[in-house]
C-alpha cells in the first residue's frame, strides 16, 4: 500500500536565488534518505516560494519490506576460538546482520562448516521512519547560513512552520520547538493559514489563499501577464531568463503591472536606464517594435489587482529618483573633457603593491604593441590600438561609473564616442573587459580583443610578480577569469601566442619602463605559462574533450593554445578510428626505442647509409610530412605511412651492430617522434 | 491621498509608541556622532554577551561623504535612522514590523511590501548579519537584520534589528520628491532646519577640514581608547572608538585615504571595536548580567501569578 507524503518548510523571506537549487536539494536529500532506509515511492514532485520549500513523494510505501533471509558469515573455525568462545569476526557478523551471537548457527557447505543466522524482520512503518525528516533539513547546505532567537541550529532564514502529511495523517516530525502539523500559512497580506485535510488539498488550498505554489506555473503566469501587456501596447521585451528567475522567486502571487517615465530620460545610453530598471529594481525594460527602447517598464507584485495604482506610482517615484540621479552624473560628466578624466588615472591606484592606473596603461599599451606587431596587425588598428589604451580606463573617474559601478566600460565607450573618437576606439573600451564571465562574450573587434589580451596579460604578470599568486582556494583578484579569457580570445581570433616563448619576451620588453615589479626568474615565467596552460586544460574539459586526449596534448611542450586545440581537435576527431590504435601504438613503440637507447644524436639522415629500399622509403615519406603544418594533413599522413613504418621494422634491426648504421636508423626515428609530438604526449593516450 | 500627512514628528511619536508597546525602551538618541544607528552602545554594546535588550530610539546619522551642500535632493551629510532592536530577536518579529508600519497608516494590502536579501556588513566595526531591505512599491525604506557577529564576537541569543531610513519613508507618506520639502513638525520644514547644516557641513568635510589635524585627532582617540580599554572603562573606551569612526569618515570623505590606507584604518578601528566589546562582556559577567536576571525574575514573577 503507498500514500503521498508531504512535506513542508515554512520560512521567513529566503533570497531568491537560493529557492529553487534549495527545494532540488531538500528533494535529493529525501531520495537518498527515503532510499537508505528501504522505502520504495515512485517520484518526488518539488514546489516552492520565497517562504517555503515543499516537496511530494508520490506513492510512498506505507512500510520497509519485510526480510526473511538466510546470511552466510565466516567459516565456523574463524567463528569460535579454541576455547570455544565467539570470536570478534562472528560478533561483527551478527551485529552486521542487525542479530546477536545466539543466533547464530552452523550448517555444513562443501564440507566446511559455517556460521549463518536467519534474518525475519517485520518492516518498519513509514510514519515512524518518516519522523526522522528532522534529520533531512538539518543536513541541508546554503551559501549563508543563520541563527536565530536562543538556538544554535543553522537555516537559510528563521523556520516557522511545517507541514508532515502522509496521506491524511499528520508525522509530527520535531525541529527546535516547532513540531509538524497540517496547517500552513497563506499570502502574507493577502491570504489566512489553512488547515489541510489530506496532501491532494495542498496546492488549491493555497491557490485560495493566494500562493501558487508551483514555481513552474508562478512563472507562466507571469510570462502571460507580461504578454498580455505588451501585446497591448505594442512594445517588445527582451527574454531574460535569469531575472525571470528570480522574480518568480520574489513573489508568490504575481500581479504583473507597467510603470511610465518622463521620456527626457531616453536620451541617455540604453545601458544606464537598464541597468537603473533591471539591477536595482529588478524591473523589465520595454522596448518598440524597432528594439529601441521606451520610456516604460514591466515589473511583478507581489499580491493583487487591488490598489495596484498606488503600486505603480510608487515604483515609478523610485525610478524616476534613480534615473535623476543618473542625468545629474550623465551631465556632469559631459562637462569634461577626456583628457580631464585621464589626468586624473594617476591619482587611481590600480593595485597599492603595483602601482597607479596610468602606470598600468603604460604598460598594456607596450604589450599591446608588441603582440600586434608578432600578428602583423594593420597600421589602422594599431593606431586605433594606441588611442583605445591612452583612453580605455578613463571611466573609472566619471561620476556615472563611481555610482553605477556595472557601467564601466560601457560610459567609456559612450563618452568616447560622444567626443569624436573613432568608432573603433570607443568599441575597444567597453571590449576590454570582455569577457565578463568564464564563458561570456568575447570582443568582437580586432583591437577591442588585443586590448582585452593586453590588459588581462598585464594584470596576471604584475600580480604574479607582486607575489599575489592564486591557489586553489583563494582568487580574490579573479586571474584565473582573466587567463582563461586570454586562451578564449585567442582562440577566437587564431592568433598565435606560445606562453613559454613569448613571456619572457614580453617582460624583457616591459624591462626599464615600469616602476612595477617584473617576474624576475624564468622560474615565474615557468609559473605563469603554466597558470594559462592550466586554464587551457579548463577550456578543453568544458568543451567535452577526452581526458587522456587533455592529458596528451598539455604533457607536450607545446604552449600555444591554437596548437593545443588543434591537436586535440585530431585526437578527438580519430580517436575512435580503426587505425588510431595502431598508429598511435606505433609511434609511442619509436618513442620507446629512443628513450631505451637513450638516443641524444641530431635528426640528420643520410641515405647513403641505407642498406634497402625499406628505408629510402620511409625516408622520402616523413620528409614529405615535415613539410605539413596542418594537425590534421599530419596525423592522416601518420596513417598513410602506417604500413611503410611497419614495413621498416619488418625489414631492419635498429639497433645494428654498426654504430653509424644504428645511429642513422635512430636518428630517422628521431624526426618522427619529433613530429608526433606537434600531436601530443601519445603515450598519455588510453586506446582501447 | 486627503488624509492628513503624517509629519516626522508625528512618525517618531507613533513609532515609539509602537515598540513601546512591544516591550522596546524608548532611548535618547546617543550624544557622539556616529555614521549609523547601529553604532550607538545601544546596539553595539547591548548586542554582545548573553543579557536580553530590547530598546527604539532615533539617532543622527553622520555620513560625510554623502553630503551634497544641500543641492541633491535625497543624499544628506546627516540623516537620521529609526533604530529598533530586540534581542532575542522575538519569532514575530517580521509582523511586528509589518504592524509598525500600518500604524504609520501604510496598509499592506494597498501596497507592495518586499523582504529582499541584503546581508548587512560593517567591516569596521566587525559586525555582520543577515537578513533584508524592505522594499515598500520598490522603495527601499527599512534594513532588517539579525545579527550573526558583533565586534567579531558570535551575537547569541540573535539580535534583530530594524532600521528605518526617516527621511526616505517621510518621502514616501508626505509625497514629497526632496526631503527638503519635509515637514519636521508644527508646520516647520525639514529645509528650514537642516539646509544650511547641510551645506556646512558638507563645506567642511569637504573643503575646509585640515587632514593633518584629523590625523592627529584619529591617533588621539584611539591611544585613549587603548587606554581606557586597558582600565576596563568600557563606556569612555567606546566613545572614543566612535570619534576614531568619525574622524575616519571625515578624512575619507576629504579624500586623504588611500586604497590600501583605508583597510589599514578600518582595520585598527576594528581591533578597537573587538577589544571593547569583550571589555564589556566581561564587565557585565562581574556584575552577574544583571538585565539576564532581572529577566527571570520578571519570567519568576509571572508564572508565580
Amino acid at each position: 500500500m503507498t500514500k503521498d507524503y508531504l512535506f513542508e518548510i515554512g520560512t521567513e523571506e529566503m533570497p531568491a536565488h537560493v529557492v529553487t537549487r534549495s527545494v532540488n536539494q531538500l528533494a535529493d536529500k529525501t531520495t537518498k534518505f527515503l532510499n537508505e532506509n528501504g522505502l520504495k515511492f515512485k517520484n518526488i514532485k518539488t514546489f516552492s516560494t520565497p517562504r517555503r520549500l515543499t516537496i511530494l513523494v508520490e506513492e510512498l510505501a506505507e512500510k520497509q519490506d519485510d526480510i526473511d533471509e538466510i546470511k552466510k558469515g565466516p567459516a565456523k573455525k574463524i567463528a569460535l576460538d579454541q576455547d570455544n568462545n565467539w570470536t570478534k569476526a562472528a560478533q561483527g557478523f551478527a551485529r552486521g546482520q542487525g542479530m546477536s551471537v545466539d543466533d547464530i548457527y552452523f550448517e555444513e557447505l562443501k564440507g566446511v562448516e559455517y556460521a549463518y543466522v536467519h534474518v525475519k524482520k517485520t518492516g518498519k512503518k513509514a510514519s515512524e521512519i518518516l519522523l526522522n525528516m528532522n534529520k533531512v533539513v538539518k543536513a541541508m547546505t546554503f551559501p549563508t547560513k543563520m541563527r536565530w532567537a536562543v538556538n544554535d541550529f543553522e537555516f537559510i532564514r528563521p523556520i516557522h512552520w511545517i507541514v508532515s502529511l502522509f496521506g491524511n495523517e499528520v508525522i509530527p516530525v520535531k525541529l527546535l520547538d516547532i513540531t509538524a502539523g497540517r496547517k500552513t500559512e497563506g499570502h502574507r497580506f493577502l491570504g489566512d493559514s489553512v488547515v489541510l485535510a489530506n496532501t491532494g488539498d495542498y496546492e488549491d488550498a493555497l491557490k485560495d489563499q493566494f500562493v501558487i505554489v508551483d514555481a513552474t506555473k508562478r512563472k507562466e503566469m507571469i510570462v502571460t501577464q507580461m504578454s498580455e501587456l505588451v501585446k497591448e501596447n505594442n512594445w517588445k521585451i527582451k527574454p531574460d531568463s535569469s531575472l525571470l528567475e528570480e522574480v518568480t522567486n520574489l513573489v508568490e502571487y504575481p500581479t504583473v503591472f507597467a510603470g511610465t517615465f518622463d521620456e527626457k530620460y531616453l536620451q541617455m545610453p540604453a545601458e544606464v536606464l537598464i541597468t537603473s530598471m533591471k539591477d536595482n529594481q529588478r524591473y523589465f525594460e520595454v522596448y518598440d517594435q524597432d528594439e529601441h527602447l521606451v520610456n516604460h517598464f514591466i515589473s511583478v507584485r507581489n499580491g493583487n489587482q487591488d490598489f495596484l495604482e498606488n503600486v505603480i506610482s510608487g515604483n515609478e517615484k523610485v525610478l524616476v529618483a534613480r534615473l535623476d540621479d543618473a542625468q545629474f552624473f550623465y551631465d556632469e560628466d559631459r562637462k569634461y573633457p577626456l583628457s580631464h578624466f585621464i589626468q586624473k588615472l594617476d591619482n587611481v591606484s590600480f593595485h597599492d603593491k603595483i602601482g597607479s592606473m596610468s602606470e598600468k596603461i603604460k604598460r598594456v599599451r607596450i604589450i599591446g604593441n608588441f603582440l600586434a606587431e608578432k600578428w602583423q596587425l594593420d597600421e589602422q588598428t594599431i593606431a586605433d590600438f594606441n588611442r583605445a589604451s591612452e583612453l580605455y580606463k578613463f571611466d573609472l573617474v566619471t561620476q556615472m561609473v563611481g555610482e553605477f559601478a556595472e557601467l564601466q566600460g560601457v560610459m567609456g565607450m559612450h563618452y568616447a564616442s560622444l567626443a569624436g573618437e573613432r568608432q573603433t576606439v570607443a568599441v575597444a573600451i567597453k571590449e576590454h573587459y570582455m569577457p565578463t564571465t568564464a564563458e561570456g562574450e568575447l570582443p568582437q573587434t580586432i583591437v577591442g580583443s588585443l586590448l582585452s589580451i593586453a590588459d588581462k596579460l598585464d594584470t596576471i604578470i604584475t600580480f604574479f610578480a607582486a607575489g599575489m599568486i592564486p591557489n586553489s582556494s583563494n582568487d580574490p583578484y579573479a586571474l584565473r577569469r582573466y587567463a582563461y579569457g586570454i586562451v578564449r580570445i585567442l582562440l577566437n581570433q587564431s592568433w598565435s601566442l606560445p606562453f613559454n616563448k613569448v613571456l619572457p619576451e614580453i617582460v624583457t620588453e616591459l624591462d626599464g619602463q615600469t616602476s612595477a615589479k617584473l617576474p624576475k626568474t624564468e622560474l615565474q615565467d615557468d609559473e605563469i605559462a603554466s597558470f594559462i596552460r592550466d586554464r587551457i586544460n579548463q577550456y578543453l574539459q568544458r568543451n567535452q574533450f577526452k581526458y587522456d586526449i587533455i592529458d596528451a596534448v598539455l604533457a607536450s611542450n607545446q604552449q600555444d593554445p591554437i596548437q593545443i586545440l588543434s591537436a586535440a581537435n585530431v585526437l578527438q576527431l580519430h580517436h575512435d578510428d580503426e587505425q588510431f590504435k595502431p598508429v598511435v601504438e606505433s609511434l609511442i613503440r619509436i618513442n620507446n626505442i629512443l628513450k631505451k637507447a637513450e638516443f641524444k644524436g641530431q635528426n640528420i639522415i643520410n641515405p647513403d647509409l641505407f642498406e634497402n629500399e625499406s628505408e629510402n622509403k620511409l625516408f622520402i615519406e616523413v620528409n614529405n610530412l615535415s613539410k605539413l603544418t596542418n594537425l590534421t594533413a599530419l596525423y592522416e599522413g601518420f596513417v598513410e605511412i602506417q604500413p611503410i613504418i611497419n614495413l621498416y621494422f619488418e625489414t631492419n634491426m635498429i639497433m645494428a651492430k654498426d654504430e653509424t648504421v644504428k645511429n642513422n636508423r635512430l636518428a630517422q626515428l628521431k624526426l618522427i617522434s619529433e613530429l608526433a609530438t606537434g600531436l601530443g604526449d601519445l603515450s598519455k593516450l588510453v586506446i582501447k | 491621498m486627503t488624509k492628513k500627512k503624517l509629519n516626522i514628528q508625528n512618525m517618531i511619536f507613533k513609532l515609539e509608541e509602537f515598540w513601546s508597546s512591544k516591550g522596546c525602551m524608548v532611548m535618547p538618541s546617543y550624544d557622539v556622532e556616529k555614521g549609523a544607528g547601529t553604532m550607538s552602545p545601544y546596539t553595539f554594546l547591548r548586542a554582545v554577551g548573553p543579557e536580553p535588550w530590547a530598546a527604539c530610539y532615533i539617532e543622527p546619522s553622520r555620513r560625510p561623504a554623502d553630503g551634497r551642500y544641500g543641492d541633491n535632493p535625497n543624499r544628506l551629510f546627516q540623516h537620521h535612522q529609526f533604530q529598533v532592536v530586540i534581542k532575542p530577536a522575538p519569532t514575530d518579529i517580521q509582523q511586528y514590523y509589518l504592524d509598525s508600519l500600518k500604524v504609520l497608516g501604510i496598509n499592506p494590502l494597498e501596497h507592495d511590501i518586499r523582504f529582499v536579501e541584503d546581508n548587512w556588513e560593517n567591516p569596521s566595526m566587525g559586525c555582520a548579519g543577515v537578513g533584508w531591505e524592505v522594499w515598500l512599491d520598490g522603495m527601499e525604506v527599512s534594513q532588517f537584520t539579525y545579527f550573526q557577529v558583533v565586534g567579531e564576537l558570535e551575537v547569541k541569543p540573535t539580535m534583530s534589528e530594524i532600521t528605518y531610513g526617516v527621511e526616505r519613508l517621510a518621502s514616501y507618506i508626505q509625497d514629497v520628491n526632496s526631503v527638503f520639502d519635509l515637514e519636521w513638525g508644527n508646520g516647520v520644514l525639514y529645509r528650514d532646519i537642516f539646509k544650511e547644516a547641510e551645506y556646512e557641513n558638507s563645506k567642511y568635510a569637504f573643503e575646509e577640514s585640515n587632514q593633518e589635524d584629523l590625523l592627529k585627532f584619529f591617533d588621539v582617540y584611539e591611544k585613549t581608547a587603548q587606554e581606557l580599554i586597558k582600565l576596563n572603562l568600557v563606556q569612555p573606551a567606546y566613545d572614543y572608538i566612535l570619534k576614531c569612526s568619525h574622524t575616519f569618515n571625515l578624512l575619507d570623505a576629504r579624500g586623504a585615504v588611500s586604497v590600501t590606507e583605508r583597510a589599514g584604518y578600518l582595520a585598527r578601528i576594528r581591533n578597537l571595536a573587538h577589544e571593547v566589546a569583550v571589555c564589556f562582556v566581561k564587565e557585565r559577567e562581574k556584575r552577574g548580567f544583571p538585565l539576564l536576571k532581572s529577566a527571570e525574575d520578571k519570567k519568576a514573577g509571572l508564572e508565580n501569578d
